[in-house]
């Protein structure tokens, strides 16, 4: 019991950030796509994720209680070493939170103000999500090759994300805004897919074990799902995207699922590189772990609760299912 | 006071918490005044009932909001700036913040998005389901927090090896000695803070003459609410003051800027805390006061602050205590006048309207000041005389620290501004009937009746 449990909170953590990544990402996305709406069009985009953001949010804290909880040395070192963009993330976040009510119950004359906020704040936190990655995965050590990785994947993470926003709106708009989100997707999909391979390369680079882990002979054979069904996704989604009446024939779903494929075979790969290790390189998840007794607590909360939160999470997303309405508290 | 990375952390953690506590304290108590003004129309049919909701459920959902978003910075701030607490700590900490997440965060910010949009698209019974659920989410995330809050002040159900605290009973942890007194406390205060908000504004409204027959149902439900609680919120302080002398004596003393031991102490009402000359220069005594009301006997023996090893900074504690007070004062007396009006006349009358929208804001002074008595008087302590605050705190470089104090502090008094307008903008609206009457192609009112 007690050797499983770090392993399954540490399952809960990776879970809850693969949440966060894909349900944060696409409100963050449409977020920063806000600009590139009409007036309208940008009630319509905010309507879309109105009734979702905050639980959507909420993911974010979870995985970064149950690093709190269940593995407390680690917790410390990573987010002192991340304070800078965790501070610009949580200002971004405030921000988009802000801005999203300010936009509709400022004065009128404030709402292009309020409007430009939700899109920066939007772009703030996925850049800032983005330099977290990258100092995680180079290992902490603020060296400036770290850094420079971080940049570059802080400039090209929020592709991701705008492509979830663009593939949000084909599931929830319609019409002219419809053919803007497949465009806006088109564009994103290079830039994505760069800053995949970017993480994909880095990781292996950045230590001997993880690139013989990849590499090595017969287990790199084992491995060849993950970058396959990536592969598959993308040229699908390309396939798809130039084809305007494959996704007005009521397809524009399969973007979606393509990207939550991408995001879920990521997750496998970065879990798959960094195991057993929390803080890479310095500290296993064995070592971090907080004491038996504490994980147990918790893990009965975790095993009720869990499902329940899941189960209303898909509840909330049926009653709003279908395209989006205008927000009304009528 | 050098600025150096402790005090820059405990500033910015301040204003944080500071920034952060006034939305919940609004939100915990509105929910249930929301959930109370749905029920009613369930019941009546009576539409003003739903007009009071829907003017409600704006206020609410933007406070919500903000006090999300600034939630979000605290769960960060643990790990950015205290590290330390959370590797000694942790193993307590870590379950508690744990299950409010689980229990409280999610349910809340899933049923908000129905409570709030989803009118349309469910039943009506559903939308009360989901109403309740988001009000009793709050409240059960103020259980959580509160818990580990009050363990933090009155620390129990622990054992300590190698410096690492673990768990020895649950029960215990949660029920620690002060839990039961604060979160008591702390419910009371956001019920007082809303009511005062939900009679102030609707005050106001009256006073603009842009109000309708819901504003004054509101007003009504308000100022009963605030009568009705302020004299158990006084008693609910009064234990938690006692259960706060029995457990942090130097926090007490430090609240009546008491400098010697002595028996028959006198209650200082107001005065110049000096800690260097430990002494309270011009001060106005009431004789007794202070042993009467912390011993409950008139020759009962108070400690003083000389006699601890480690005491809170005096002056911020005695002033935020009686601010606290003061205000708490105020409530009372001006919730009761106007109850009594409303019992008398069924209405206010000017004067009374002018003073209850005065105390609009009331309860967030209130509530602030009384969480800078408690958080402040545990100072040295992070855990109550066993983790000092300082040996936890994060060594960032003094420039990044100031860095990001100056962003957060900027961008709350920015977000403050625009929450006080948007305020006013819902506050100034006229009223739906006042629009209907301007209006006689309107569609009638249903169910006005009742």
């Amino acid at each position: 019991m007690s050797e499983a449990l770090p392993l399954f909170f540490v399952s809960a953590m990776g879970l809850s950030l693969l949440l966060y990544v894909i349900l944060d990402g696409f409100d963050l996305g449409v977020g920063m796509l806000l600009p590139f709406g009409s007036n309208s069009e940008k009630d319509v985009m905010i309507a879309s994720i109105g009734p979702f953001w905050d639980a959507n949010e909420t993911w974010i804290v979870m995985g970064v209680g149950v690093l709190l909880i269940a593995f407390p040395k680690a917790h410390g070192i990573i987010l002192t070493a991340l304070y800078i963009p965790v501070t610009i993330m949580l200002v971004g976040l405030i921000l988009r939170g802000a801005a999203f009510d300010f936009r509709v119950k400022s004065a009128d004359h404030r709402q292009p103000m309020w409007n430009k906020l939700f899109a920066l704040g939007s772009l703030m936190a996925a850049m800032a999500q983005g330099w977290m990655l990258g100092a995680y995965i180079t290992g902490l050590t603020g060296s400036t090759m770290s850094l420079a990785f971080s940049l570059l994947i802080s400039l090209t993470l929020p592709a991701l994300y705008i492509m979830l926003g663009g593939a949000w709106l084909l599931i929830k708009t319609e019409g002219e805004l419809f053919d803007k989100a497949a465009h806006w997707c088109r564009l994103a999909l290079p830039a994505m897919t760069f800053a995949l391979l970017l993480v994909s390369v880095a990781t292996p680079l950045v230590s001997q074990d993880i690139a013989d882990r990849w590499f090595k002979l017969p287990d790199a054979i084992g491995l060849l799902p993950i970058p396959m069904s990536c592969a598959l996704a993308i040229l699908g989604m390309n396939w798809m995207l130039r084809r305007p009446q494959v996704l007005h024939a009521g397809y524009g779903w399969f973007i979606f699922v393509a990207l939550m494929v991408i995001c879920l075979m990521a997750a496998i790969g970065l879990a798959y590189s960094i195991y057993p290790d929390i803080v890479i390189g310095r500290m296993t998840l064995w070592e971090a772990a907080a004491a038996t007794e504490s994980l147990q607590f918790i893990f009965w909360g975790a095993i009720v609760t869990l499902p329940a939160i899941l189960g209303y999470t898909v509840y909330v997303h049926r009653v709003f299912s279908g395209k989006a309405t205008e927000l009304s508290y009528d | 006071m050098e600025l150096d990375p402790f005090v820059l952390s405990r500033i910015q953690f301040a204003a944080n918490i500071t920034f952060h506590i006034l939305f919940p304290t609004i939100t915990i108590g509105l929910g249930w005044f929301l959930l109370f003004f749905r029920v009613r129309y369930t019941q009546t049919g009576n539409m003003y009932w739903e007009h009071a909701y829907n003017f409600w459920v704006k206020v609410y959902a933007l406070t919500f909001a903000l006090g999300v978003v600034s939630g979000i910075t605290m769960s960060f701030q643990f790990g950015t700036n205290w590290p330390g607490f959370m590797e000694r700590t942790g193993n307590i900490a870590g379950p508690l913040l744990g299950y409010e997440v689980l229990t409280a965060f999610f349910l809340e910010a899933s049923f908000l998005g129905i409570m709030l949009f989803g009118k349309q698209r469910v039943s009506n019974r559903t939308h009360l389901i989901s109403t309740f659920l988001v009000a009793f989410g709050t409240s059960l995330s103020a259980f959580w927090i509160l818990a580990l809050n009050s363990w933090m002040h009155t620390p129990a159900g622990y054992e300590i090896r190698e410096g690492q605290f673990f768990a020895e009973s649950w029960a215990a942890i949660i029920f620690n000695p002060s839990f039961p007194y604060r979160f008591t406390h702390m419910m009371l205060a956001s019920l007082l803070t809303s009511a005062f908000l939900v009679a102030g504004v609707c005050a106001w409204r009256m006073i603009q003459g842009v109000d309708g027959p819901a504003t004054k149902m509101v007003l009504k439900t308000g100022i009963y609410t605030a009568a009705i609680i302020i004299p158990l919120q006084i008693l609910a302080g009064d234990l938690h003051g006692l259960n706060t002398l029995e457990h942090q004596p130097a926090k007490v003393a430090a609240m009546e800027a008491v400098w010697e031991t002595e028996k028959g102490a006198g209650f200082t009402l107001i005065g110049l805390p000096d800690e260097d000359a430990r002494e309270t220069r011009f001060a106005v005594k009431i004789p007794y006061a202070a042993s009467l009301i912390l011993t409950h006997e008139l020759e009962g023996e108070v400690k003083g602050l000389n006699d601890f090893e480690a005491h809170p900074p005096v002056a911020p504690v005695f002033w935020s205590f009686r601010v606290m007070t003061g205000v708490g004062t105020l409530m009372l007396l001006v919730s009761w006048w106007g109850a009594w009006q409303l019992f008398r006349r069924g209405a206010l009358n000017n004067l009374a309207l002018r003073a209850v929208s005065l105390m609009t804001f009331s309860g967030w002074v209130a509530s602030v000041a009384g969480w800078y008595v408690t958080e402040i008087g545990r100072q040295p302590w992070i855990v109550q005389g066993l983790v000092s605050t300082a040996d936890v705190v994060a060594q960032h470089p003094t420039a990044t620290l100031s860095g990001t104090l100056f962003g957060y502090v900027g961008l709350y008094i920015a977000l403050m501004i625009a929450y006080m307008k948007a305020l006013r903008i819902m506050a100034v609206k006229p009223a739906k009937t006042l629009e209907q009457d301007s209006n006689p192609l309107g569609t009638p009112l249903m169910g006005t009746s009742a």
